[in-house]
Parts: C-alpha cells; structure tokens; sequence
C-alpha cells in the first residue's frame, strides 16, 4: 500500500530525513519508534504532503502511484489520514459541521453526492459510540477548550468518520492519561482490517500495549536504524535509545 | 489639486444658503446648524497632517463634484431592494432614497414608541423638548465632518424609546442611493434615545445601486439612559465606489449596555468614528468589528471610550482580513479619569494580511489617570496560520477552503454576539461570500 523509497526531505536545505525505506501493506499495524529530534514527525507530515517539506531524494508511493505533486488533501482524498500530536483549534466551527465538510469534500472529489443528512447523522452517532464521545461534545467547536484528552479522542474519531486506508497516527498517546489512552487504542483496534493500514509514532512503548505492531522501526537521525517485530519495543523500552545510538556508532 | 480641494468646501459652505431656504430658520437647532457652518468653514476638510486622519486621505473624494441637493424624488420598487433587507424576519423601516425618506418602504410607528423621521421630529412641536434635551448634545461641535452633517441636518432616522418600552421588532435604517446624480452627497442625521430600561436593536445599512459616484457622512446621537439596553448593527457591504464616514456619538447612564457592531465588507473608503462617553456607573460600552477587505478598499476603525465614572467596563474586538491591495487602520483611544476607579477596558485588534501589497495601520492608544483599573489591549498582524491550513487539508478539505474556514473561524468571536439570529445567518453569508467559498454547510 504505501511504499517509501530511499526518501531523503528536509526543510530550507536542512536535511532532517536521510534515506527511509519502509513498506507497509494492507492488514498491517507498524510503529515508528525513535528519540526527540530522529525525524519521526518530519515522516508522518512529508507522507501526509506538507508543503513545507522538500522532498531531495527517493519518493513517495501509494498503491504504486508517485506521491510527487500530490497535495494533502488529494492524499486525503486517496485515503491518506494523519493523527495530529497537536491538533488545530477552528472557533465556530462544530466538530458535526466540520465533519460533514471533510466528508463531503472527500466525497466531491470521488465524484459522489453529499452524503444524506441521515446517514450523516446515523455515521456520526455510530462512531462517536465507538470512541465514547458525548453528543454535547460534538456541537462544540472543533479542538476549542478540548484537554489533552479530547483532542486525541477527536482525532481518532475523525479518522474513524473517514475510515481512511492509510493511518499514520503521531504520538497520539502524549498527553493521555491511561484511561483516555484505552479508549483511543480501543477506537484504533476496532477499526483495523485487513483492508487498511496504520502507522503509529510514538516515544513510548506504553501505547504498543494496546495497539499491538506487527512491525517495529527505530529511526534515529533521519534513518530506520533497525526494523523487527513487537518484542524490539520492549527491547528499546529495556535498553534505552541509547542503545541504537551505541549501536549505531559502532 | 489645491484649488480642487476648496472647491468641495466653498460649494458646501455657499450651499448654506440655499439650504436656510428649505428649513425652518426660527427653530433652536437652526442656531446650532449656524454655528456649525461656521467651524466648519474655519477647519475645513480633515487632512492628514492631522494625527487622526495620518492613514486616511479625503483628497480624491473631494476633487468629486458632488450633487449636495438631489435634483429629483426617486422611486425603487420593493422586489429591486429586498435582498438589502433583513426580509426574513419583520421589522421597522426608515428607508431614504437619494437622502429623501421614502414612506413606500418605510415601516415606522408612534404605537407607544417614536421610530420615525428627523424631519417630523424637527418640524412637529410635539417633539420639541425632547430635540431641545438631546440634539447635538453628544456629536461633538468641533470636528469638522461632524459640524458639516450638523449644519445640514434635516433628514434622517428619529427613535424614542420612553421608560419601560422595547419595540416589538428591529428598526432597519436603509439608505439607497439611485444614481441619479452623477455624484452624490448624502448626510443623514440620526437621533436615538432610549429611557430607562428601555431597549431596542438597530440595523443600518448604505447601499448604492448604480457605479455613480456617493459619498454619505452621516452622523448618529444615541442616549442610553439607565438600565437600557442598545445593540447596533451597521452593515456595510456597499459597492466600490460609495464612500461612508460614519460618526456615531453614544451617551450611556448607569447600567445600561450599548453594544456596536460593524460589520466593513465593502465600499471604496469607510472611516468609522464611534466615540463613546460613559455618564454613570456599571456601564457596559461594547464594539466589534469584522472588516474584510479587497482590491483597493480602505477603512478606518477610530473608537473612543471615555470612562468618565467609576466601576464601568468596555470591551473592543475588531478582526480584520485584508487582501489584494487593501488598506485598514484601527486607531482605539481609551481615557480613564481619575475618578472613574475599578475601571475594565479590555481592547483587541487582530489582523490577517493575505496579500503582499495589502497594508493594516493599528495603534492603541491609552490614558489612563486612575490607579485601581484594569486595561488591556493587544494587536496582531499576520498571515493565516500554516500548520492549520494543513490540518484542513489532510482532512481532505481543498486549501482554498481551508483558508476561508480558518478566516471564518477567525472572525468568529465578533459574530457570537449578534443576538437577532437571521441577521447573524446574513452575515455569515456576506462573509462566506467574501471569503470567495461556498462551504459544505450553512455557516
């Protein structure tokens, strides 16, 4: 499903990616590990097409098409969702309306109708169970005066409304505490299936608990550094970062 | 130019003349418009050696050759100037065409309360005491554009509340202007009081219907006596070449609440001057403002709050989107007296530029002479944030949508408090519509 090849990026001629190769196919959960400053963000934004980001080598594909020039909504549009760590505030817009927007944007640009004002709502009333989000919750404006909590929970019931192909969730467990971080992985697993794909970025090895990776990358300056399975998180867990750094030098 | 710029000034000055002819010259406010002629004739057009006009220039305008009487009476059938109501809903309306009231599409009423005409309240000696109590008594006697509508001031919307009252529906103030002169100037005169807890809500709106040439300078007395409650809503959206200088001169007693809202969406020069004066305590003094402007528009947000009491509070929140090459300033002067103890000012002005050549002006600027207050005011200026257009995005929404909800979101703040809903709904419209976007949903 997505492939990444040899991707080089960075921004105003700072390098902050240095040759990635990752591939993940459909049915497969992969977590993307590594310290403050090793790229990981720069990763989940360059495949989420952030402009800001130059892409100087190696490239992008999704379902074997060439990501190059392809903006982040028509990524969106193919399936494409990111988990903001720090989700935006729009004042007077409600989370309903802003969904419905995103949802018939997406739907425009397949060619669809919008979607019926029914099943909107029954849509809405399905996923916002899922994530045991309040109704009330869902007439405020979007991320306005949400806690840390909130925001995460809302990202995920976003991604739950757009049931993307393609989830690259960054740091979706900062800021939660352990019962907010059950109910978003709880969200998460429901929504795997052997049709998508998820990419979780963490710093901690505490949110692979309850979404179990069937790959875990370590990226260290800009670079996957080592690649295996679930027990290499509880391995780096064990060991510290300091360990690949080590590692790595030598 | 030189010679051109008197011209404009020695036409409205020679106009005086003429104008005594049409009036009533034994009534009190005659003296009043005879003193007002005179200051203006001393000072003239503003000009931007002056501190309050630096950003501001009235050159071009008066090189127009402006029609200051209008040679006929004009009609407009209703189905051509309904969109410019608020039609959704029922309410009062003083309506003037070409400056000259229109009682086909007015709606006024006497039933326990007065929304009628200048001209009636000036000529009918039951209003009297009351134009003797109130007329130009707040308007300041010494700006020059406020002395120049004083000494014409004939026509215009008259409201009385007495003690207790609150009409049943809004007034709409409408001003059309027909284009059937070439140029026109227009200089409505309103007087609004409201007695005691007493309460009312006021739409106005300026609207040419042809690319002749208006200029309005109209000028608004409003008293709030006490408990009172005003909401005023002025909408400007005109076409790109009327030009509005608006001056609205508030008077509250204690507990009363005037909140002004300005709405700046259109028009080629606008200067706003909304001043008000706190005569009491525990008064709330409110203005906010949406300004959304393109290609070479220009306006002017000058506010003046002056706390004169203690224990009173003013709030003002203006947001401005500015694009292409145009030009805005917000200059918000707050005096605190000595006396007036325990006072809450609260002042914000924030801009977003979209365009390289568009320009924004803002300075606050504060007095204060008590030492128990609480003042605060801040501005910004900048571009619309990247990382939420981007989050917009990867939500599928297109940039150019994503960039119009983010300036709607913007200006959001200043909309929450239009309390009459179908003009909240208007306005999101005109804004959404500026913004150049249809969204998926009604904003």
């Amino acid at each position: 499903m997505l492939k990444v090849n040899n991707l080089h990026a960075g921004v105003e001629g700072n390098e902050i990616l240095n040759g990635i190769n990752l591939e993940v196919n459909a049915g497969e959960v992969h977590a993307i590990m590594g310290p403050n400053g090793s790229g990981k963000s720069t990763l989940a934004a360059v495949i989420a097409g952030k402009e800001e980001f130059e892409i100087t080598e190696g490239n992008i594909e999704l379902d074997g098409e060439d990501m190059e020039d392809t903006s982040p909504e028509e990524r969106a549009h193919k399936g494409v969702f990111l988990s903001f760590q720090y989700p935006v505030e729009i004042p007077g817009v409600s989370v309903t309306n802003f969904m419905k927007t995103a949802i018939n944007e997406s739907r425009k640009a397949r060619g669809q109708e919008d979607m019926p004002a029914n099943e909107m709502l029954k849509l809405i009333r399905e996923k916002s169970e899922l994530l045991e989000i309040d109704r009330k919750f869902l007439s405020r404006s979007l991320n306005e005066g949400f806690s840390g909590g909130e925001k995460k929970r809302n990202e995920i019931f976003q991604m739950a409304m757009l049931e993307p192909k393609l989830a690259i969730l960054d740091e979706t467990d900062s800021g939660l505490d352990i019962d907010a971080l059950r109910i978003v992985a709880n969200g998460v697993n429901k929504l795997r299936n052997k049709d998508n794909a998820i990419v979780v970025i963490t710093h901690y090895q505490r949110l692979l608990e309850y979404i179990v990776p069937d790959f875990v990358h370590v990226l260290h300056e800009g670079k996957i550094v080592k690649s295996g399975t679930k027990e290499l998180a509880l391995e780096l867990e064990e060991k510290g970062y300091d360990w690949i750094k080590n590692e790595t030098v030598v | 130019m030189e010679k051109k710029t008197m011209d404009l000034k020695e036409k409205l000055v020679s106009s005086f003349l003429a104008f005594e002819n049409n009036v009533d010259v034994d009534h009190p406010v005659h003296d009043i418009r005879s003193e007002a002629i005179k200051n203006f004739e001393n000072k003239g057009f503003p000009n931007r050696k002056q501190e309050a006009w630096k950003y501001t220039s009235l050159n071009n305008l008066q090189k127009i050759d402006f029609s200051i009487f209008p040679k006929k009476i004009n009609a407009l059938e209703y189905k051509d100037v309904k969109p410019y109501f608020l039609h959704e809903i029922d309410t009062y309306k003083i309506v003037f065409i070409d400056g000259i009231y229109s009682s086909f599409l007015s709606e006024t009423t006497h039933e326990g309360v007065d929304i009628c005409l200048m001209s009636a309240a000036l000529r009918k000696p039951m209003y009297k005491q009351v134009i003797d109590v109130y007329f130009n008594q707040v308007a300041s006697k010494d700006e020059s554009l406020t002395t120049l509508n004083t000494a014409f001031s004939k026509e215009g919307a008259y409201i009385y509340i007495p003690k207790n009252k609150m009409p049943k529906k809004p007034i709409e103030i409408l001003h059309f202007a027909t284009g059937n002169e070439a140029a026109l100037l227009l200089q409505p005169r309103n007087l609004i009081i409201a007695e005691e807890n007493a309460e009312l809500q006021i739409i106005e709106r300026h609207q040419n219907l042809t690319s002749n040439e208006v200029m309005t300078n109209s000028v608004t007395e409003i008293f709030a006596a006490k408990n009172a409650i005003i909401d005023y809503y002025k909408v400007q959206n005109d076409v790109e070449n009327a030009s509005l200088i608006d001056n609205t001169y508030i008077s509250q007693k204690s507990n009363s609440t005037v909140k002004v809202h300005t709405f700046s969406l259109g028009g080629k020069l606008t200067r706003n001057n909304l001043n008000y004066y706190q005569n009491g305590e525990y008064i709330d003094s409110t203005m906010k403002g949406v300004t959304i402007l393109g290609n070479k528009q220009h306006v002017d947000h000058h506010t003046l709050v002056h706390h004169k009491e203690p224990n009173c509070e003013s709030h003002q929140d203006y947001k401005g989107i500015y694009g292409e090459k145009s030009t805005g300033v917000f200059n918000g002067k707050i005096i605190v007296d000595k006396i007036a103890q325990k006072t809450n000012a609260f002042q914000q002005n924030n801009n977003i530029l979209i365009s390289d050549k568009a320009t924004i002006n803002t300075k606050p600027q504060l007095e204060i002479f008590a030492d128990d207050v609480k003042c605060s005011h801040g501005c910004t200026i900048g571009q619309l944030d990247e990382e939420a257009l981007f989050y917009l995005q990867t939500r599928g929404i297109p940039k150019k949508e994503a960039a119009a909800l983010l300036m709607y979101a913007f200006s959001n703040n200043v909309l929450e408090s239009v309390r009459i809903p179908e003009l909240k709904i208007r306005i999101n419209k005109l804004i959404a519509s500026k913004l150049g976007v249809q969204l998926g949903f009604d904003l």
